[in-house]
């Protein structure tokens, strides 16, 4: 029978799908330690394509942002023009390319 | 024998120990000890699978009868069978599979790794690709071998008595005959007399690490799966895979 | 925020069509509702690599053993992600599967009826797989981030299973008289069972408006019947094979094929536990689950050691 209420770490796994993406989360496994939880990775979530490297973190690790923190974190969309481009004008004769 | 069937005969043994270990681990599918592990050996099952198919594949091209990859897989009688004894024997509970498949995962990297230079262009190209899942396969077994035998008592004494029980049939792997001989002088198979030390040294380092004794060395005198002489579990094996097949001669699937 | 004022949000939120995260605020009977969901779907996966892992050791050649075993081993996969969309609710997968074991969660009654011939296995992935298609491709779109994205990912691997099973009934159809009494066989004793795998008539599903309301379920039991029955019946023609409904009509008007009347009584009777195989599914997952407790403790015995190890070296530093 399970001994009680031990249970193996939950972990969440970033995959890099090819060269120059970013890590995306995929999913998330069991495992007890970290070897284990990059093999499980590795069987679990990198069965298809050819992925090009795998992140493994612990989930309790994360650090997420709540709902709450949103209106205050991120701006609406576009709020701050000055941040883009097209907010300049620039002659045409100008070149920048 | 004629150079034809040396080549098939030597080949056919090691598709059959990659068939029938891949067999025996997708006996697992669905009843892993987790769903990670389910998944990963089937992984290893597939992979050998695989790897076994090319293998026959290759076999056929000199087999003087003319079979299929499957008239050898499902029509061939027990005693034509050419797989180690090792392979064929039942996976027991996650600690006899384990160290099974890690002896296995040993050898068949050495044997990938030098089967690279062999003198026939396709079986160098397979053992290119090979090599990379076997490297894989012995990392995901030896992790679990460690794990097993420095894990708890149970664990530790589980694995120990898989140890005793495999490690004598470990031997077959590099028990060589004629045939054997034959194909390492003309490079097309490795000489797996280069590397059964080394097998032995790292197999050793990886029981010491997981605080596993060695069992004593036994006579190698009754492994001959080489020479189509088998444990009844084969027989098992056998009539089990071929059932279907054999009950409609002649149909395709 | 008051409770009320969240709830109209969480709402808005839903009809915007906007995905509820794990850390949103939700109202705990949509919580609640979802681990139920998910879990049952989890579990239908594990438990439905059993009637097909029965033929693995015996696919009468080498193409169709490694085929099926990657076809089983997805099911694996699936459980595993839905498991971990759960998890991303608060459950845990230890006490999810606990409860399956216990007999106290259900899965899908399709996995309660033998495999019995290698038409089954054919019949289940061009059927049972199609069906579970047709579900959860409805279910990409469900206002539950970590499901919505499980399904994505699910539905991507399904496809193969699907062709696979119709590659098998188009080869066993076009067989020896044998293989085509098997394949005949198989779809006569699957095709009610995946009828009802879509659950009872809408009038009789307890949960199916709330569900709806919260996009959590996209379309209806019948609805989702409907569409499976449109799909498979010209699929049945192509393979020469005869589904076993003689009132099984097209509506000149809709287009649509009716079937005739479902037996309920037998669906009842396999959720209350009675199926041909509900007693050794449950004890083969049993069989697994406990009796690998104790390689999943010497894991976790061994990383202990290792965590010893380290801080005594870092101690002796
Ligand atoms: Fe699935
Ligand atoms: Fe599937």
């Amino acid at each position: 029978m399970t001994s009680g209420k031990v249970v193996d770490s939950l972990w969440e796994v970033f995959l890099q799908e090819k060269n120059n993406s970013g890590h995306v989360h995929v999913g998330s496994l069991r495992a007890s330690g970290s070897e284990e939880a990059l093999q499980a990775a590795r069987d679990v979530y990198a069965r298809r394509g050819s992925p090009i490297s795998i992140w493994v973190v612990l989930s309790e690790s994360i650090v997420a942002s709540t709902p709450a923190d949103a209106p205050s974190f991120f701006d609406p969309k576009d709020a701050k023009s000055f941040r883009y481009p097209n907010y300049y004008k620039v002659p045409r004769t100008l070149k920048d390319a | 024998m004629v150079w034809e069937e040396l080549r098939f005969q030597a080949l056919l043994r090691h598709a059959d120990d990659r068939l029938v270990l891949g067999h025996r681990l997708s006996e697992w599918c669905g009843h892993g000890p987790t769903l990670e592990e389910d998944i990963a050996l089937s992984n290893v099952a597939l992979d050998l699978l695989g790897q076994a198919k090319v293998i026959f594949e290759q076999s056929i091209k000199t087999d003087l009868k003319k079979r299929s990859v499957d008239d050898l897989i499902y029509f061939r009688e027990i005693r034509g069978y050419r797989n180690v004894i090792l392979v064929e024997q039942p996976n027991g509970d996650f600690a006899c599979t384990i160290l099974r498949q890690y002896f296995f995962d040993v050898f068949n990297r050495l044997w990938l790794n030098s089967l690279q230079s062999s003198i026939d262009k396709d079986l160098s190209s397979f053992a290119r690709s090979a090599l990379k899942e076997a490297i894989y396969h012995e990392r995901h077994t030896k992790s679990w071998v460690v794990r097993l035998g420095d894990g708890t008592k149970e664990s530790n004494e589980r694995i120990q008595e898989a140890v005793s029980v495999f490690y004598p049939l470990s031997y077959e792997f590099f028990a060589q005959d004629e045939i054997d001989q034959k194909v390492f002088s003309k490079g097309l198979l490795p000489n797996t007399a280069c590397f059964e030390n080394v097998w032995k040294e790292e197999v050793a380092l990886t029981l010491l690490e997981a605080t596993l004794q060695f069992p004593k060395r036994t006579s190698t005198q009754m492994l001959r799966g080489r020479e189509g002489r088998h444990t009844e579990h084969l027989d098992r094996i056998l009539s089990e895979m071929q059932s279907l097949a054999r009950a409609h001669p002649g149909a395709s699937w | 925020m008051t409770e009320a004022s969240r709830q109209f949000d969480f709402e808005g939120r839903i009809a915007r069509d906007e995905k509820i995260e794990p850390n949103d605020w939700m109202p705990s009977r949509y919580r609640r509702q979802l681990v139920r969901m998910i879990s049952q779907h989890a579990h239908s996966e594990v438990v439905g690599m059993l009637p097909e892992g029965n033929w693995i050791t015996r696919a009468p050649s080498l193409r169709r053993k490694i085929s099926l075993l990657a076809k089983v081993q997805d099911e694996a996969g699936h459980g595993l992600y839905l498991y971990g969309a759960a998890e991303t609710l608060g459950a845990e997968r230890e006490d999810l599967i606990n409860r399956l074991l216990g007999g106290d969660a259900r899965y899908s009654s399709i996995f309660n009826y033998p495999s019995v011939t290698w038409g089954d296995v054919g019949v289940i992935g061009w059927l049972v797989d199609q069906a579970a298609m047709v579900n959860q491709t409805m279910l990409t779109k469900c206002s539950y981030g970590p499901y919505a994205r499980a399904m994505i990912q699910i539905c991507k691997e399904e496809n193969f299973h699907k062709r696979q099973g119709m590659e098998i009934m188009a080869v066993l159809s076009a067989g020896t008289s044998a293989q085509r009494a098997m394949a005949q066989d198989a779809l006569d004793r699957w095709w009610w069972p995946t009828l009802m795998m879509f659950g009872p008539p809408d009038e009789e599903s307890p949960h199916s408006s709330e569900l709806i309301g919260w996009k959590v379920k996209m379309k209806s039991n019948d609805e989702l019947r409907q569409w499976f029955v449109d799909l498979a019946v010209p699929q049945a023609e192509a393979l020469d094979l005869q589904i076993p409904d003689p009132e099984l009509v097209r509506d000149s008007k809709t287009g649509h094929w009716i079937s005739g009347p479902i037996n309920w009584d037998e669906f009842r009777s396999i959720l209350e536990g009675e199926g041909p195989c509900n007693r050794e599914r449950i004890e083969s997952r049993r069989e697994s689950h406990f009796g690998g407790a104790w390689v999943r403790e010497a894991a976790r015995a061994y990383e202990e050691k290792c965590r010893k190890k380290k801080a005594l070296e870092r101690e002796s530093l």
